[in-house]
């Protein structure tokens, strides 16, 4: 919009360049999301705002089928919104490079690479990684994999197949894959919904351990309140479809957080308030 | 050393079956005095191979280098099909049911086309053997590729991977073991093939050897022919079995996979 401006010579001056605001690194306006055309069509996201600053670690939660993979397909660039604008660093999306990483609930390891090589395979692809891979993948990248390996409790698995690890070693080596390019965003859909408690609670504590010494900015898609209060920094809860964001709220408990906080009264408090919110969505949404 | 030992415990009840056929063939001929124009008995097979060898190399050359050139043409054609099918969704949705229809056609009714085209000899053999074996790896190709996990995809997509990284360090290595499922019946389909051709039209080959020996009744040499031809058939395939487990040894520790057609 300004850049005729530019060209113009003559145009007039005065103008005063607009202030530099930090923006955030994912905005949403007024996005929708709709499948197919017609008669048949699917709404699967109403006109949803949504900020997420550079940094954060944000949760979204709200009844299955709202909408929440729809948002992170849009945040990846994997759909286009079919209304509203969708800014990732502060463009728009498809012409901006910011890096990504992602992880579902199903590891999707590759059978016939070492959870090294598995883990390395986004440097194979990911610029500037890219240009360096012949020259590295034995060196500097190795190793990146093992501390990264390391910092998630598989020190010493690189070697090993992915047939060789129980669900929840997958679940981190799938963690490591989605972080070795250092990503500026990490998208997280129900990363430990298939795994047993403990080790969920396991993993928990591995990714806020990652979260914080690194710094990216996370979205996480689940289906567990506890999950989210635990690690999230903001919680949006959702509406059932088609979805929007009914409520955001920040959870501010000191880091780092301890399992114990769970059982303290603010914590549960908390869970509890959610759960509310979103069985009275899902009762409003079956009425 | 144990190794070996180990592999030859476990062969060693499809060995004693393979062998016990071969004896109770050999008796059961013997007790009901079954004439050699009927049904030979192995030991006269076997001694009519060795007695014949020197005839019987030629065609046995002729035979495995159709089959092996046929089959050579038809994976590589198989292959570029296969890959170019399963990289597209919309190719795959739309080439499929065509590839299902035409391999179920019986290939061995192009022999006479071929021929008509071509005229007799080498070449409708090697087309054959092509023709036959094209289809099972086009559509085990085209199926490992085109059945990558959609998350998998979606991961590699927000890498930002281009449709041939996709397809070299996933699709590519995840077809490996449909592929090789499909060269091993891909192979003793392109015998079947070229055998055909030849007994319709050559001059040369186990299959025209064959029907020149039974039209003069030589029962124990048209049994030779069959030895050499499942002799062939088993050795290709062992070749085969062998290359798949050093390639894809990663794919066995899942059951299932391959799909056959
Ligand atoms: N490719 C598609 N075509 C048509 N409809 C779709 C498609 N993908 C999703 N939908 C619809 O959009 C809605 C939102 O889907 P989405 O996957 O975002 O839900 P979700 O919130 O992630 O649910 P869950 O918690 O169960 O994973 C769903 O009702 C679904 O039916
Ligand atoms: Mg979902």
């Amino acid at each position: 919009m300004s850049a005729p401006a530019a060209i113009l010579p003559d145009a007039p001056r005065a103008t005063v360049p607009p202030p530099v605001i930090p923006r955030p690194l994912i905005e949403l306006e007024r996005v929708a999301v709709q499948f197919g055309k017609g008669e048949g069509a699917v709404r699967a996201l109403a006109e949803t705002d949504l900020r997420i600053e550079k940094g954060d670690f944000v949760a979204l939660v709200g009844p299955s089928g709202c909408g929440k993979s729809t948002i992170l397909k849009l945040v990846s660039g994997l759909l286009k919104p079919s209304a509203g604008n969708l800014f990732v660093a502060g463009r728009e999306i498809g012409a901006e490079d910011v890096r990504i990483g992602m992880a579902y609930q199903n590891p999707t390891l590759l059978p016939w690479l070492t959870v090294r090589q598995n883990v390395m395979l986004p440097l194979k692809i990911v610029q500037p990684y890219r240009k360096h891979w012949r020259a590295k993948r034995n060196g500097e990248y190795r190793e990146k994999a093992e501390a990264l390996l390391a910092q998630v409790g598989l020190r010493g698995f690189g070697d090993k197949f992915p047939w060789q690890l129980s669900g929840g070693m997958m679940q981190r080596t799938n963690l490591c894959r989605a972080l070795i390019h250092e990503p500026d965003l990490l998208l997280l859909d129900e990363p430990f919904g298939a795994l047993d408690q403990f080790t969920r609670e396991e993993l928990w504590a591995t990714m806020q351990d990652l979260w914080s010494t690194k710094r990216t900015t996370v979205l996480l898609v689940t289906h567990d309140l506890r999950e989210a209060g635990y690690l999230a920094n903001r919680i949006c809860v959702m509406s059932a479809r088609p979805g929007r964001i009914l409520e955001d709220c920040a959870v501010d408990f000191a880091r780092p957080r301890s399992m114990d906080l769970l059982y303290t009264p603010g914590f549960v408090a908390l869970t509890q308030r959610l759960r509310e919110l979103i069985i009275g969505v899902r009762t409003a949404a079956t009425l | 050393m144990t190794n070996i030992l180990a592999t030859l415990r476990a062969k060693a009840p499809s060995t004693a079956l393979i062998l016990g056929v071969f004896v109770v063939w050999e008796v059961a001929c013997l007790a009901f005095g079954i004439s050699d124009i009927v049904l030979p008995r192995p030991s006269q097979i076997l001694a009519t191979l060795w007695d014949r060898w020197p005839a019987l190399w030629p065609h046995t050359y002729q035979t495995l280098y159709t089959t092996l050139v046929g089959f050579g043409w038809g994976v590589l054609i198989g292959v570029t099909l296969g890959v170019s099918i399963g990289s597209s969704r919309l190719a795959f949705e739309t080439a499929y049911p065509l590839l299902v229809g035409i391999s179920s056609i019986p290939k061995v009714a192009v022999v006479p086309i071929f021929v008509l085209w071509f005229g007799a000899g080498t070449v409708p053999a090697v087309l054959t053997a092509m023709i036959i074996c094209i289809f099972p790896i086009v559509v085990n190709v085209a199926t490992g590729i085109a059945t990558v996990e959609p998350e998998l995809e979606d991961v590699m997509k927000t890498l930002k991977a281009s449709k041939l990284d996709i397809l070299w360090n996933v699709g590519l290595p995840r077809a490996m073991p449909y592929f090789f499922a499909s060269l091993k019946v891909a192979i003793t389909l392109a015998f079947v093939g070229s055998v055909v051709a030849e007994t319709v039209a050559s001059n040369r080959g186990i299959g025209n050897m064959m029907m020149i020996a039974s039209s003069s009744f030589n029962v124990p040499l048209v049994f030779a022919g069959l030895f050499i031809l499942a002799g062939l058939g088993v050795m290709l395939y062992l070749i085969f079995s062998f290359i798949e487990r050093r390639v894809t040894g990663w794919a066995h520790r899942k059951t299932d996979l391959a799909v056959t057609t």
